[in-house]
């Protein structure tokens, strides 16, 4: 299993459930320090193999460098859980253009980067899973967290894309979209009923995986929020605080 | 983890660290059970992760949600006290890193000082980053437990010293007066020895969404449920199996059970007395318990043995534990825990500060006389709400 964005809580609680199934892992993340203290986690409960590479996935130029070598050290690559992100500055990204730019590349840009070359391998190889962390926030333009939100709805839509060109060859493109979840990129904010832990979350994921979804939200509860969510109108949607 | 219930972890306008993403395991020896983890581990991930694999908790609060980190901290102790000492004992190892960026390794030999000053030292010593847990093995999650009801102290005394099972402790009703007055149900058990389950039986906890206005817990609410709890056992003697999560943590099942106590909240009471000659001092207190009406929903009463902690500020000590929590009542329950804690200096008890919310200054001394060599040893950037209330530097 690739798991890129290794370190984020999401990807954590997930692999944490696959390394009791003594799985074979290949880490991928910037932070060197807690990258060996997450495959330090993941041997002690039980993965066959842990292997770590530090980089900062906003480089795509490296990109090509580290996808080669995670498909040579595992063999073969079977599942792919895309998870780093980073939630941006709202208010910040409005009055500044490089700001948003830079909640786009990392969200956005830099995951079709990954994308491009994992959905070519995964089609090559027929077969496997490019599980990737996008949000609910992607449904809709709300006017607390656009930008964010544009960058995890045009994934949406590469994704979509992606999924309708190579499911035929037998991959799974899964669309992963958690709703609130209490992890250190929502620290800061006051967390209600409707926040799940990342867990929770790691449960959806494996069961959207093992059912073949194309889109999963997680936790299932989501699916009906975001069907209200997106049956407002525009018209009304423009004059609401969300 | 946000669950203490006094002021030890609290610190007025002051920084707090929480831990919940210090959760990842270190190293798990299979062959000797030694699992190194970082301090925000919670006893309840750690079961999940070693209970399958043959391993327990060497010691056991009443509670799994709780860190390791606190756990050594408050040097905690469980229903196994009188064979197995406090948490402190069964922690070989930690490090400790000071406000200044030192990074100490603390051991019965490495920094022995330190290490002694961290286990029950508050947190005040320093923030501790990672710690080693030697696990005890089991063959089975089952606990094979016998329970008996008992009227009157004497008669708990005498059921604690016959017990030879690894685990023991008491529920006593602090509501019944006249013939019922100390009447409880003496409960102990030990680890299956035949082979067992050892993964877990999914079953759903049952959560309080909500508080309970302040008088669903009334006198006559907590006396009906103590009268049902007694009587649930309907004969003398009880014996048979159980899973190990109700055995230990039968409050767990309800998470956040303490809404129970509605928005006001409760206060938290734990002391030891030392043995005597007679139970004057417990009955005194538990009398003026029952008599100030104010309802505990279950108070808790257990001997500690004799089996000291390597921490300097260790709060278990030979003798009869009690710990009970009530509703806050305004002055009401402030006025009664002074009398409890009047009592408890008077017999030469002591009380518990990860429980407590306003131990006096005078009082503190008077339980941890040994609490002026412990300060040579606190981090200079810490403190707690508590440390400066019986410290005197409030």
């Amino acid at each position: 299993m690739l798991v890129l964005g290794a370190t984020s809580s999401i990807a954590i609680a997930t692999m944490r459930r696959l390394a009791a199934q003594n799985k074979r892992f290949m880490l991928v993340a910037r932070n060197r320090d807690r990258l060996t203290a997450v495959a330090q986690d993941l041997v002690t409960r039980g993965a066959a193999s842990v292997d770590t590479w530090a980089m900062d996935l906003d480089d795509t130029t490296a990109h090509g460098e580290m996808l080669a070598i995670a498909a040579e050290r595992l063999g073969k690559i079977d599942l792919a859980l895309i998870a780093h992100g980073v939630l941006g500055d709202q208010q910040a990204a409005e009055a500044d253009f490089e700001i948003a730019a830079a909640v786009l590349h990392t969200n956005f840009i830099s995951t079709v980067s990954l994308l491009t070359w994992l959905g070519n391998y995964f089609q090559a190889q027929h077969g496997g899973t490019l599980a990737v962390v996008s949000s609910v926030a992607g449904d809709r333009g709300r006017k607390s967290n656009y930008v964010y939100g544009a960058s995890k709805g045009a994934l949406n839509i590469f994704l979509e894309g992606l999924r309708n060109r190579i499911d035929r060859d037998g991959v799974q493109v899964l669309t992963i979209k958690p709703g609130f979840v209490a992890t250190p990129m929502t620290a800061h904010v006051a967390h209600n009923a409707l926040f799940a832990t990342p867990d929770q979350v790691a449960i959806g994921i494996l069961k959207a995986v093992d059912r073949r979804r194309d889109v999963a939200y997680v936790p299932w509860f989501w699916a009906w929020i975001m069907l209200l969510v997106r049956a407002i109108p525009g018209s009304r949607f423009k004059k609401m605080n969300m | 983890m946000g669950r203490s219930y006094g002021d030890v972890c609290l610190l007025q306008n002051g920084t707090l660290l929480r831990t919940p993403n210090l959760d990842r395991l270190i190293s798990f020896d299979a062959q000797t059970g030694l699992l190194r983890c970082e301090a925000g581990v919670t006893l309840a991930q750690i079961l999940d992760f070693a209970v399958p694999r043959g391993w327990f908790l060497p010691v056991s609060p009443g509670t799994k949600y709780v860190t390791v980190g606190g756990a050594i901290a408050n040097d905690i102790h469980g229903k196994n006290h009188h064979v197995a000492g406090t948490f402190g004992l069964h922690t070989p190892c930690f490090e400790l890193i000071r406000s200044d960026g030192t990074q100490l390794v603390c051991s019965p030999t490495e920094n022995p000082d330190v290490y002694s000053a961290t286990i029950g030292g508050m947190g005040l010593t320093g923030f501790i980053s990672w710690a080693e847990v030697q696990m005890r093995p089991i063959v089975s999650r089952r606990i094979r437990y016998h329970s008996t009801q008992f009227v009157g102290l004497e008669e708990f005394v005498a059921l604690s010293q016959a017990s030879t099972q690894e685990y023991s402790v008491a529920w006593i009703d602090c509501v019944a007066q006249g013939r019922n007055f100390a009447r409880g149900i003496f409960i102990q058990g030990e680890h299956d020895e035949n082979p067992g389950p050892l993964t877990p039986l999914a079953k759903p906890k049952l959560t309080l969404p909500f508080d309970l206005p302040a008088f669903a817990l009334n006198r006559s609410s907590v006396g009906a449920f103590n009268t049902l709890y007694y009587h649930k056992q309907i004969s003398k003697q009880r014996s048979g199996f159980t899973d190990y999560e109700p055995f230990f943590y039968p409050l767990d099942r309800i998470l956040q059970w303490n809404r129970l106590y509605g928005e006001q909240g409760l206060l938290q009471f734990q002391c030891v007395l030392p043995w005597a000659i007679n139970t004057m001092g417990m009955t005194q207190l538990l009398k003026a318990i029952t008599t100030s009406g104010l309802a505990s929903f279950l108070a808790v009463i257990k001997v500690f043995g004799d089996i000291s902690s390597p921490g300097m500020m260790s709060f278990p000590m030979p003798g009869i534990t009690l710990a009970l929590d009530f509703p806050i009542r305004r002055e009401v329950s402030f006025d009664l825990l002074d009398r409890l804690a009047a009592i408890t200096a008077e017999f030469g008890g002591r009380m518990y500060p990860a429980k407590d919310a306003c131990m006096s200054a005078a009082h503190f001394r008077q339980f941890y006389p040994q609490w002026e060599q412990f300060a040579v040893y606190i981090d200079p950037s810490f403190s707690s709400s508590f440390w400066q209330r019986v410290a005197g530097l409030g």
